[in-house]
């Protein structure tokens, strides 16, 4: 599928300095979309790009037919499973997800990618990550906080990340769930085969640790028979 | 299953990382003005990405004149038992203690808002004193670099709230941005004269020259009523809109703020913005701009 060529479209911000080049598309390497209804997309852009992967915008399910893996980012979860539904990228995705695109989930993603959520809201998500999350299960804003963390298999000592109105994995629901690490005994990394979630943005302090993981993964994935 | 455990209690919170983080959460939303737990359903039904509380939307502040003060915390705390997106909610132009109260009400974002009557005409609030995040109001790129420098996390245009005419949140959006892109073509000598012409700090001008954008995200603000204006101040640079009397004081309240919220998303595809312009019912009452008198032009309140 890296063949296809998704344009990328301009963010406002984008558009706005003219500063970020146009990324050096390349056949080799894997394509990676971001999720771009609402949130935090440039940064994800941004990101995927100096890892070495091609990064495109996804609004479509035309768009996530040319990806070879998807980050879904932070933003408001109910806001962004709402515009999936109502766009009709909500079926593609959970069909692309059920046949082992490697996805990436963050903050709102760590959500929308879980089987079930703690709380009452009715809300859409895409599921297939067998966990229960709990939105804004450390409170409101004023309870957001910074902290560095450990993560299995990411070498290089501790992230430094921003937990932001974040969610949190209450339960785990099967036994390929892997718990990458915990605040307060509770898992906010987690990584299910090709599904990777983050209670928290990396993406925000320009530590690509993460990233360049994820990127890996969506390497092996295509290498794979 | 790990000892990768972390105690979040030895955590920082309030940190400038993480008031503005949540500003860039919201980006690509809508952020709407609602009086009541009922209009907060129906605006996070909608899609908005967080909801403004207030008693009176600007519309109705124009109409019935008086004092606008900081809502009933009452009233406050009822919309944000009602939804689980954050809730912002308006303090006073240097009225520090609404702030407080705001803070401790445990609301999202406080705007500190020229819609409501300036409690101080020389000093606004000294931001960097709260954990509690602040959105302000910005004309011009000299505005939005004062309010970033006392510790503003989120800068939106002014506009002309409860007009329903965009006229002026194009200038304003028009204005930042063009004052951003001309600081980026400058030597570091224009740079001073340019700090001083904008009355900012210079380390903050030279920041903006560098990574040409502002270190906070730039919402838009001020007579957004259509599905078309939304996403023209998204075409013009916005990373996000806040709409106020625009949806409750329209027809079709529920299909209006939907359709706001998909022609945000989908700004650059006219298809989708006429798909979703179609039989929206009325829009709200429009003003033109230059029959307001000037002590009603909300724009100019603030320093």
């Amino acid at each position: 599928m890296s063949g296809r060529f998704v344009a990328p479209r301009w963010t406002p911000g984008e558009r706005l300095t003219g500063r970020l080049p146009d990324p050096e598309w390349s056949d080799e390497a894997p394509t990676i979309g971001v999720l771009a209804l609402q949130g935090d997309v440039l940064e994800h852009l941004r990101a995927l790009r100096r890892c070495g992967a091609n990064a495109a915008q996804v609004r479509t399910a035309t768009d996530l037919d040319g990806v070879d893996g998807l980050i879904v980012p932070g933003g408001e979860s109910t806001t962004i499973g709402k515009l999936l539904t109502r766009f009709e990228v909500l079926e593609p995705l959970r069909a692309r997800v059920a046949a082992g695109m490697p996805t990436f989930g963050t903050c709102a993603g760590m959500i929308l990618l879980s089987d079930e959520l703690d709380q009452d809201v009715e809300q859409p998500v895409i599921g297939g990550l067998h966990v229960r999350t709990r939105r804004n299960a450390f409170g409101r804003q004023l309870d957001s906080f910074d902290t560095r963390i450990e993560v299995a298999g990411i070498d290089g000592g501790p992230l430094d990340v921003a937990f932001i109105r974040a969610p949190r994995v209450e339960q785990v629901l099967a036994d390929d769930v892997e718990v990458l690490a915990e605040v307060d005994g509770y898992p906010v990394v987690v990584r299910q085969g090709p599904l990777l979630a983050t209670s928290f943005h990396p993406e925000v302090t320009g530590d690509d640790r993460l990233h360049a993981a994820f990127v890996a993964t969506v390497r092996n994935a295509m290498a794979a028979p | 299953m790990t000892d990768q455990s972390t105690d979040h209690a030895a955590a920082t919170t309030g940190s400038t990382r993480v008031k503005r983080g949540l500003a860039d959460m919201l980006k690509g939303g809508v952020i709407m003005d609602v009086i009541d737990a009922e209009q907060a359903h129906i605006a996070e039904e909608a899609g908005a990405v967080a909801v403004m509380a207030l008693e009176r939307v600007p519309a109705d502040i124009r109409k019935d004149g008086g004092v606008a003060r900081m809502s009933d915390p009452e009233m406050i705390d009822g919309i944000v038992e009602a939804v689980s997106i954050p809730v912002m909610a308006k303090a006073r132009i240097g009225h520090f203690v609404e702030a407080q109260v705001l803070q401790s009400l445990g609301v999202d974002y406080v705007d500190e808002s020229e819609v409501l009557t300036p409690a101080d005409e020389a000093h606004h609030i000294d931001k960097w004193q709260f954990d509690v995040p602040f959105v302000c109001g910005a004309t011009n790129l000299g505005e939005a670099l004062r309010r970033i420098s006392e510790g503003a996390a989120m800068i939106r245009s002014k506009g002309e709230a409860g007009t329903g005419n965009v006229v002026e949140a194009t200038r304003h959006m028009r204005s930042i941005i063009g004052e951003i892109r001309r600081l980026a073509t400058m030597d570091t000598a224009e740079l001073y004269a340019a700090a001083k012409e904008h009355r900012a700090p210079i380390d903050l001008v030279t920041e903006i020259a560098e990574s040409g954008r502002l270190p906070t995200v730039l919402f838009t603000a001020g007579g957004i009523a259509t599905p078309a204006d939304a996403a023209l101040m998204m075409q013009l640079g916005a990373d996000g809109v806040f709409v106020g009397s625009g949806i409750f004081k329209s027809g079709n309240p529920e299909q209006r703020a939907r359709a706001i919220v998909e022609a945000t998303t989908h700004f650059e595809d006219p298809q989708v913005i006429a798909k979703v312009s179609r039989g929206l019912g009325e829009a709200m009452v429009g003003i033109e701009i230059n029959t307001l008198a000037d002590d009603q032009k909300y724009a100019s309140r603030g320093w």
